[in-house]
């Protein structure tokens, strides 16, 4: 399940990175997500296509009130709405 | 000059008031202005006497530049429009004749802002040269701002120096020295709001920067020594994701331009314990409605009809409507419609929805979608989306989203097609793609859905859902 989360991950980011002509930073764990190439409005976009494709929005759901940081965070947050 | 009127006669004269004993200053991301060096020096080519009586367009690409010549020109011109940063030069003509020009003052050169010029330019800079000035106001200068992201001819609503700037309560806590600073751009409502505050208080101004990421904005806000701190939901949580945050020690935290979810208020109580964390409602229309630092979203039901809070509130039709002395005059130009209802009431056509006490803001009439702070029209995607030859009908509308408060979304009738083909992800993409060459970012749908129908209302328009 995790990889699959984390493949999903990665390939919207990708994906939305291509969509809006943004060059993306190598997507590694400890990559803080604002220096990743992305705007807030691709994090945007990426977190409603997640919404569509994992069927789950951490963010809304989690009692966390802490937004991530990293791309590790990131996936670790969506990966923990899974369970 | 108003006799009556106890404030400020212009914004020079605060400003010059708290000199020499306080000097407060304007950063900008590469450069410093001490205000008091326009007691002997202009930015402006030229001196601002010239502005006299004027009706001035103040175009400026540099957001340093732009608050010069407001501070330059207050009480001596007798119009002032600030264009916002991504005003679409096509409009510049209609701007002109609506607004009654006389002169453009911009830092950018003549050439880059049209082919031809029917009015005078004047250059400005984010620098001040040295040279003799007087200083005279002569009358209260009429503000001209632009409303946010609507279609077509721009919106232009005129306020006073008094309706920016009065007195509202709120406001956080009072500091030896606050710094303010601001994600907003001061063009905008929201960002000429703490333009004013801060210079009005005496205070220093920290400038944000396009072009600088979320990080190293806050790095220079705190190195700049920043305790009060505005911006829209979406900014706050993109400082909040930059890692950068826990650079500031703000003692003042207030967001506006959008609603201010539960959550986010959590997040940046946890981020900064000690400060003060108000959420405000302020329009360019409406100017500010109130400012609530209890911590909790919503606004309380005691605050509707209370008139100690320097602005009446009341529910009308579902929408949040609002009565100050902070409220717009009127618009200029062809989009004229009345701003004020009988009462003196401006209809925000914000939805109010009551639970338990406290009002909820639950969507905007007509269904104009705030992504991040910018308005999209839903009709404006739809008119792009159904020139695709394939698409039949289409309903654009909002999606919660957790980093810009809310997002664009279409659902789409193909004119035929089977239940579930193979190309759907290749047409997605096809629409998509003929939305980004036609619209701004923001208004582009972050995800498609094929439907089989949609619901059309008795008058044969898509139904819609409202807020």
């Amino acid at each position: 399940m995790s990889v699959s989360v984390r493949s999903t991950i990665l390939s919207q980011f990708e994906q939305v990175a291509r969509e809006q002509n943004r060059k993306l930073a190598p997507l590694t764990d400890d990559l803080v997500l604002m220096d990743s190439g992305l705007d807030s409005l691709c994090f945007a976009i990426v977190v409603a296509r997640l919404e569509d494709a994992l069927g789950a929005d951490p963010f809304s759901a989690s009692e966390d009130a802490r937004f991530p940081v990293t791309l590790g965070d990131f996936i670790k947050f969506y990966e923990d709405a899974a369970k | 000059m108003p006799q009556n009127d106890a404030g400020p006669h212009s914004l020079w004269e605060a400003v010059s008031a708290a000199l020499p004993s306080s000097n407060p200053c304007i950063w900008s991301a590469d450069s410093r202005v001490a205000l008091s060096k326009l007691t002997s020096g202009s930015s402006l080519e030229g001196a601002p006497e010239q502005l006299r009586n004027r009706s001035v367009l103040i175009l400026t690409r540099n957001q340093l530049s732009a608050a010069l010549t407001l501070v330059e020109s207050d009480g001596i011109a007798r119009r002032l429009v600030l264009c916002p940063p991504d005003l679409d030069l096509v409009q510049l003509p209609y701007i002109i004749a609506a607004a009654e020009i006389d002169v453009i003052v911009s830092d950018c050169r003549p050439e880059e802002v049209a082919d031809s010029l029917s009015v005078p330019f004047i250059h400005c800079s984010a620098a001040v040269a040295p040279m003799s000035v007087t200083r005279r106001a002569s009358q209260g200068t009429e503000w001209v701002l632009f409303t946010s992201g609507t279609s077509g001819a721009p919106k232009m609503v005129s306020h006073t120096l008094a309706s920016l700037a009065g007195a509202i309560k709120g406001g956080g806590p009072l500091s030896q020295a606050p710094v303010w600073s601001t994600f907003y751009d001061i063009r905008r409502y929201g960002g000429l709001q703490i333009f004013l505050r801060a210079l009005l208080g005496k205070a220093t101004l920290v400038l944000s920067d396009a072009a600088e990421a979320p990080a190293a904005f806050l790095a220079r806000a705190a190195s700049r020594g920043v305790t009060h701190m505005t911006g829209t939901p979406s900014h706050w949580r993109r400082a909040l994701m930059s890692g950068a945050a826990h650079l500031l020690t703000p003692q003042y935290v207030r967001l506006s331009g959008e609603i201010a979810d539960q959550a986010i208020l959590d997040s940046l109580r946890a981020q900064f314990p000690n400060a003060v964390i108000a959420h405000a409602f302020a329009s360019t229309e409406a100017g500010v409605g109130f400012e609530i630092e209890d911590g909790l979203a919503g606004i309380p039901a005691g605050y509707f009809g209370d008139a100690t809070r320097g602005a009446l509130l009341k529910v009308q039709d579902g929408s949040l409507h609002i009565r100050s002395v902070r409220t717009a005059r009127c618009y200029l130009g062809t989009q004229k419609g009345a701003l004020l209802d009988a009462e003196g009431y401006v209809d925000t056509g914000d939805i109010l929805e009551l639970r338990a006490g406290r009002y909820y803001f639950n969507g905007r009439r007509g269904g104009i979608i705030n992504v991040g702070g910018l308005k999209v029209h839903p009709e404006e995607v739809e008119a792009v989306i159904n020139r695709h030859p394939r698409v039949q009908m289409s309903l654009v509308k909002s999606r919660k989203n957790p980093v810009t408060g809310a997002i664009v979304v279409a659902e789409i009738v193909l004119k035929s097609r089977s239940a579930s083909s193979p190309e759907d992800a290749a047409l997605k993409s096809e629409i998509i793609e003929s939305c980004q060459r036609e619209l701004a970012a923001h208004k582009v749908p972050a995800a498609i859905r094929f439907v089989p129908a949609l619901e059309v209302t008795p008058s044969g328009k898509v139904a819609r859902p409202d807020a």
